[in-house]
């Protein structure tokens, strides 16, 4: 079996793109889920500001999305335009 | 130097064996391990409730021994029988056998220790309810077996599949991507949900009027902490079931193995997180269970947003084996 040149770097950016959502979706996990645990925590102590947390947590959560984001894109990227 | 395919089937199978029991033992050892340890520090304090404490620290150390036991049976499957109509794809079907459940084990094992610790721990703080106690953390640690139980399942289809009538390549990596993506995703959510059947003992055992309320929302947080291992057990059906043209590419066959890698992967993350939040907002519904809804809520806005980075890898997944 003939091994193309072609064919090895479309494999690397299938792999690739597989490992870049896959490690990439790990941080922003772990990470939200931190941050909704300490609203959850917050709106147990002072549930009258329910409102106030769950919106600092949407935000902070929002942040620390955008690393996931740009696993996603890159992912695409290896799949659709390298 | 020349091999035929007994010889490789020989070699898989035993690689295969010692990832599935070496990977395996790690999770039920440390879970059993804090559980023991938990049990020893609550028995210090009430010397006189030790027959209890013990008693339960014995039944939830055999439920977190379960995921190990697991592995034991498909390592053992693998080391003394040889599959019939075995082709090359047979070679790395049982590889991934091994790595699914190997992998696979690890998070049911430590993670069904944290109910058992509590419930151990909360014994002697609150010695009436410790029935009660007693069958949440059965309920809570027989949840956390599920991601476990879903390798299993992938573990023992890639022992007993027929290869015969598909073409080598790529099944080869359709299968050894099943095994990766149902391995590595049952990681996170076993974890997860052990954390959340752990905070739900502490809870009973602090506030027991709140047990049923409690014993509700840890259900509801292991479900959703589990969602992102179902989205790995759906990646590995697809990945076994689907049909492949046969391709002597490179490319067509890493795209199996990284849509297995990137769904395994992926799965790993929210599954933590999510049974991060669900543990802290269980911990404050035993603690004031009025406010339910309102935690409730909040838990259920941040699970969803920790969910999205594993619906992208689902996402990824699926376009790695429907569209490029």
């Amino acid at each position: 079996m003939a091994i193309e040149g072609v064919d090895l770097v479309k494999a690397a950016a299938m792999l690739g793109a597989g490992l870049a959502m896959g490690l990439g979706a790990i941080g922003p996990g772990v990470g939200e889920g931190m941050a909704a645990a300490k609203a959850c925590e917050a709106i147990g102590r002072n549930p009258n500001e329910a409102g106030l947390l769950t919106r600092t947590m949407l935000v902070g959560q929002a942040v620390s999305e955008s690393t996931g984001i740009y696993s996603l894109v890159v992912a695409l990227l290896l799949l659709f335009v390298v | 130097m020349s091999y035929n395919i007994d010889t490789w089937l020989k070699l898989a199978a035993y690689t295969g064996g010692g990832l599935a029991i070496g990977l395996g033992s790690i999770g039920a050892a440390i879970g059993e391990g804090h559980t023991a340890a938990q049990a020893n520090q609550a028995i210090s304090r009430r010397p006189d409730l030790s027959g209890e404490v013990f008693k339960s620290m014995l039944v939830g150390q055999a439920i977190a021994e379960s995921a190990a036991i697991f592995a034991l049976v498909v390592s053992l499957v693998l080391l003394f029988t040889t599959p019939a109509n075995a082709t090359f794809a047979t070679v790395w079907a049982l590889l991934a056998a091994g790595l699914s459940i190997g992998l696979g084990a690890i998070g049911s094992g430590v993670g069904a220790g944290f109910p058992a610790a509590e419930a151990c721990k909360g014994m002697v703080h609150q010695p009436s309810v410790s029935k009660r106690l007693t069958t949440n953390m059965l309920i809570g640690s027989a949840v956390c077996q599920t991601p476990s139980i879903f390798a299993l399942v992938i573990a023992f289809i890639l022992l007993y599949t027929d290869t015969t009538s598909s073409p080598v390549w790529p099944t080869w990596a359709a299968l050894f991507g099943a095994g990766l993506s149902a391995g590595l995703s049952a990681i996170g959510a076993g974890f997860g949900s052990g954390l959340v059947a752990g905070a739900s003992c502490e809870g009973i055992a602090r506030q027991p009027r709140s047990a049923g309320t409690v014993t509700n929302s840890m259900l509801l947080g292991q479900a959703i902490t589990q969602t992102t291992a179902i989205y790995g057990l759906l990646i590995a059906f697809i990945l076994l079931f689907k049909p492949y043209q046969a391709s002597e590419a490179i490319a067509p066959a890493m795209a199996l193995i990284g849509a297995g890698l990137c769904m395994g992967l992926g799965a790993i993350g929210p599954g933590i997180g999510e049974g991060v939040t669900a543990q802290s907002a269980i911990k404050w519904i035993a603690r004031n269970p009025t406010e339910v809804g309102v935690i409730t809520r909040s838990m259920l806005v941040g699970m969803a947003v920790a969910e999205s980075t594993g619906i992208y890898s689902m996402v990824i997944a699926l376009i790695l084996l429907f569209v490029v």
